[in-house]
């Protein structure tokens, strides 16, 4: 099986001089799942932020773009020109769905991942209203992000990112904002979902309903990888 | 439609007044929006418009500040009329087919977008603060705060466009926004734009 | 201070729609610098915090409380072009949803608030380079100009304002002025002590810069004081109370006066624009 991430001896230090992540080693396997576990400002956001290369930059592609270390990301080292290819490949999920749908309706703003990869309006629109099918929302594809729950943002928010074939799923702290049946809705559907996926949560429950393994990140490093359980009970982590 | 409200204000006799009434009646009717609750709404501009016509009245010419009164109205029924039956998108890409610059368009678009969203951080906000100054008397102090709040709520809506500008770029924007949706212009379109002029400017040219 | 629609005769509308036109596309384009649409998200976004930061209120009196009005505010956080691309999409918006301010009269406001107003609002600031009382004039005069502009549109349109009902509106305005002077340093003061990157250092403007923001600044003013003192109702006034006949009042305000007589006004707000716009040229040679 092939690799979808390899990250080696990845650091990186904050303008202000804190580093947030020092020598992180990182693999996961084409289709796998795993979570990555770990107090507040320990350094998954950030590590999974350097995944699609919105870190460490402002984003633009420029030619050197990470602190330190190597990424490849679907066979593609992390370069500016390899940057947009590898963005096509990642999608992020962010914490917050507000940030994320952006535009004034649900269908324009599936349709702007397509749009922007330089598909034509009609392919787009299709490739949109099969992802919002497949979250179960193409009855609200006009309607605006501010008339959606937050479980349904959550959904429209995986559907922009299935319109464009990603193949590595990235969502942080995804059941934020989510109530029980919002999150038992989530997980079914991440777990029809054939992608590799990273799930950066505080909520191990929710992990171990999509997966087996994890990542314990404590203070920029990764302090273990290996099963959920054994993580959470080594690290009370609950 | 924005053609019938620019003809409407520019009326001087009281009989087209009452005629323009009628119209805009009829097209509220046609458009299918709840009437008494329009004539209210454009009421919302009396007030300014009564100062006016009161200080004309002291003046010396109650005519003007009478036609002041009815302008407003007129205009103010008009400029919902337009409201209440054009979406936002679609005003904004009307604005974009008379070559309105397409930097400012695309910001009224995230204004727009987010508006709601900042108004309930606001409200939040607000709430908090008066729970925990409520029964402040000191003014200055209340002032202050305020300006903290203010503080606060902006450095939350510069950190959300960080965000925005983030969650962009991860899904390909490459400083390029999609254009607008072009709404069709059907016929029905361009015969209900001639008929609504015709009518405006009869009425005009009749009462010059 | 957004003039509703059906207040403005149409020579006045008209021509601030004409000058506004060409002036925000200038602008448009300056704000965007090189086709740059990274910014639209942070605008947008600053826009909405305009219309949130209205919902919270400043006391300023038994009672009552002020609003932050903003144009002041955004010029020193985005820069003057974009401010008033902001203000302007604010002012749009208004219009088009929340039916606050004309349509046909948008041309004028977007001149008084989103043009002068945020040029006037700036300049303080930056010639004070930044010091506080750069950002309290900075707030004061964009009250000020936006509401004598304003004034000014209406009395050239031929709206009735007796000595009095004048002399008590520039008193509320002043007053406004000042509410939104004090109220503008202190949301400064406080974005300074949360993170003192928001707001721009101007390096303060050298050279031919100065000499232009001089004499904008005179004309500004002096502008302000010609338009006041042509009003014609208060000559109309005076003749009244000198007994002219009514066919002399007739003759005041006959269609020909009315458009006459802002011919002159508009010529004057012409002059106005244009040094706005070399002001602004030669401000954007600051990296502003």
């Amino acid at each position: 099986m092939s690799l979808i991430v390899e990250v080696s001896n990845l650091s990186y230090t904050y303008e202000d001089g804190t580093q947030a992540l020092k020598e992180i080693d990182f693999e996961l396997e084409d289709g796998a799942t795993i979570a990555l576990l770990g107090a507040n400002g320990s350094g998954k956001t950030t590590f999974v932020h350097h995944l699609n290369g919105i870190l460490p930059g402002s984003g633009q592609p420029s030619g050197s773009i990470i602190s330190s270390g190597s990424i490849i990301i679907d066979g593609l080292p992390m370069t500016g020109k390899n940057l947009r290819e590898i963005r096509k490949r990642v999608g992020l999920v962010f914490q917050d769905s507000d940030n994320q749908l952006f535009m004034p309706s649900v269908l324009e703003d599936v349709t702007f991942g397509p749009l922007a990869w330089g598909m034509t309006q009609a392919e787009a629109v299709e490739r949109a209203e099969a992802a919002l099918d497949r979250v179960g929302l193409r009855h609200k594809a006009d309607k605006a992000p501010w008339h959606l729950s937050a479980g349904e943002k959550k959904r429209a928010a995986i559907a922009g990112i299935l319109a464009t074939d990603a193949r590595l799923l990235v969502l942080d702290e995804p059941t934020t904002f989510l109530d029980p049946p919002g999150q038992r809705a989530l997980s079914d559907l991440l777990a029809s979902l054939p992608q590799a996926k990273i799930l950066v949560t505080h909520d191990s429950a929710f992990a171990r309903g999509l997966t087996g393994e994890a990542v314990f990140f404590d203070a920029g490093t990764i302090a273990a990888r290996g099963p959920i359980a054994a993580m959470v009970q080594r690290h009370g982590w609950q | 439609m924005l053609l019938v409200s620019i003809a409407t204000l520019t009326q001087n006799t009281l009989i087209a007044c009452a005629l323009y009434l009628a119209l805009l009646i009829a097209a509220a009717a046609a458009a299918g929006l709840p009437i008494p609750a329009m004539l209210r709404g454009a009421a919302a501009v009396l007030p300014f418009a009564l100062c006016f016509a009161v200080v004309s009245a002291l003046a010396g010419d109650p005519g003007r500040g009478a036609m002041l009164v009815v302008r407003g109205y007129l205009s103010a029924l008009a400029a919902l009329l337009l409201i209440a039956t054009t979406p936002m998108p679609d005003l904004i890409a009307g604005l974009e087919w008379l070559h309105a610059p397409r930097f400012l368009l695309q910001t009224m678009q995230f204004l727009y977008r987010y508006l709601i969203v900042l108004m309930e951080e606001a409200g939040a906000m607000r709430q908090a603060a008066l729970a925990r100054s409520g029964s402040v008397w000191d003014r200055k102090l209340r002032f202050r705060r305020a300006a903290a709040a203010a503080g606060v709520l902006f450095a939350r809506a510069h950190a959300r466009a960080r965000a925005i500008h983030r969650a962009m770029l991860s899904r390909g924007f490459e400083g390029r926004l999609p254009a607008f949706r072009r709404i069709p212009f059907r016929t029905s379109d361009a015969a209900f734009l001639i008929v609504a002029c015709v009518l405006t400017i009869a009425v005009r040219a009749a009462f010059r | 201070m957004h003039i509703p629609d059906g207040f403005l005769s149409i020579p006045v509308w008209g021509t601030m729609d004409v000058v506004a036109v060409p002036s925000i596309a200038y602008l448009a384009r300056r704000a965007q610098r090189e086709f740059d649409h990274h910014r639209v998200p942070l605008m947008g976004v600053m826009g909405a915090f305009i219309f949130a930061a209205q919902m919270i209120n400043f006391p300023v009196g038994n009672g009552t409380s002020g609003h932050l009005v903003g144009g002041a505010l955004l010029s020193f956080t985005l820069g003057p072009a974009a401010a008033s691309i902001v203000m302007t999409a604010i002012l749009a918006t208004q219009a088009l949803v929340f039916q606050d301010g004309g349509l046909l009269a948008l041309g004028a406001n977007v001149f008084n608030m989103a043009i002068a107003g945020v040029l006037a609002g700036y300049l303080p600031y930056a010639l004070l380079r930044g010091r506080r009382a750069g950002v309290f004039l900075g707030g004061m005069l964009s009250v000020l100009v936006s509401a004598a502009l304003a004034l000014a549109e209406l009395l050239r349109s031929g709206v009735k304002m007796p000595p009095a009902v004048l002399t008590v509106s520039i008193a509320l305005f002043a007053v406004s002025a000042i509410i939104e002077g004090a109220i503008t340093l202190a949301v400064v003061q406080a974005l300074e002590r949360i993170e003192p990157g928001f707001l721009r250092r101007p390096r303060g403007i050298h050279g031919k810069g100065v000499r232009a923001l001089a004499v904008t600044s005179a004309v500004l003013a002096g502008a302000g004081i010609y338009v006041a003192s042509r009003r014609p109702d208060a000559i109309e006034q005076l003749a009244a109370q000198t007994g002219f006949s009514s066919h002399a009042r007739t003759f005041f305000s006959s269609p020909l006066t009315d458009y006459k007589a802002p011919l002159a006004g508009l010529i004057g707000l012409l002059i106005i624009y244009l040094l706005c716009l070399g002001v602004s040229r030669a401000l954007g040679r600051e990296g502003a």
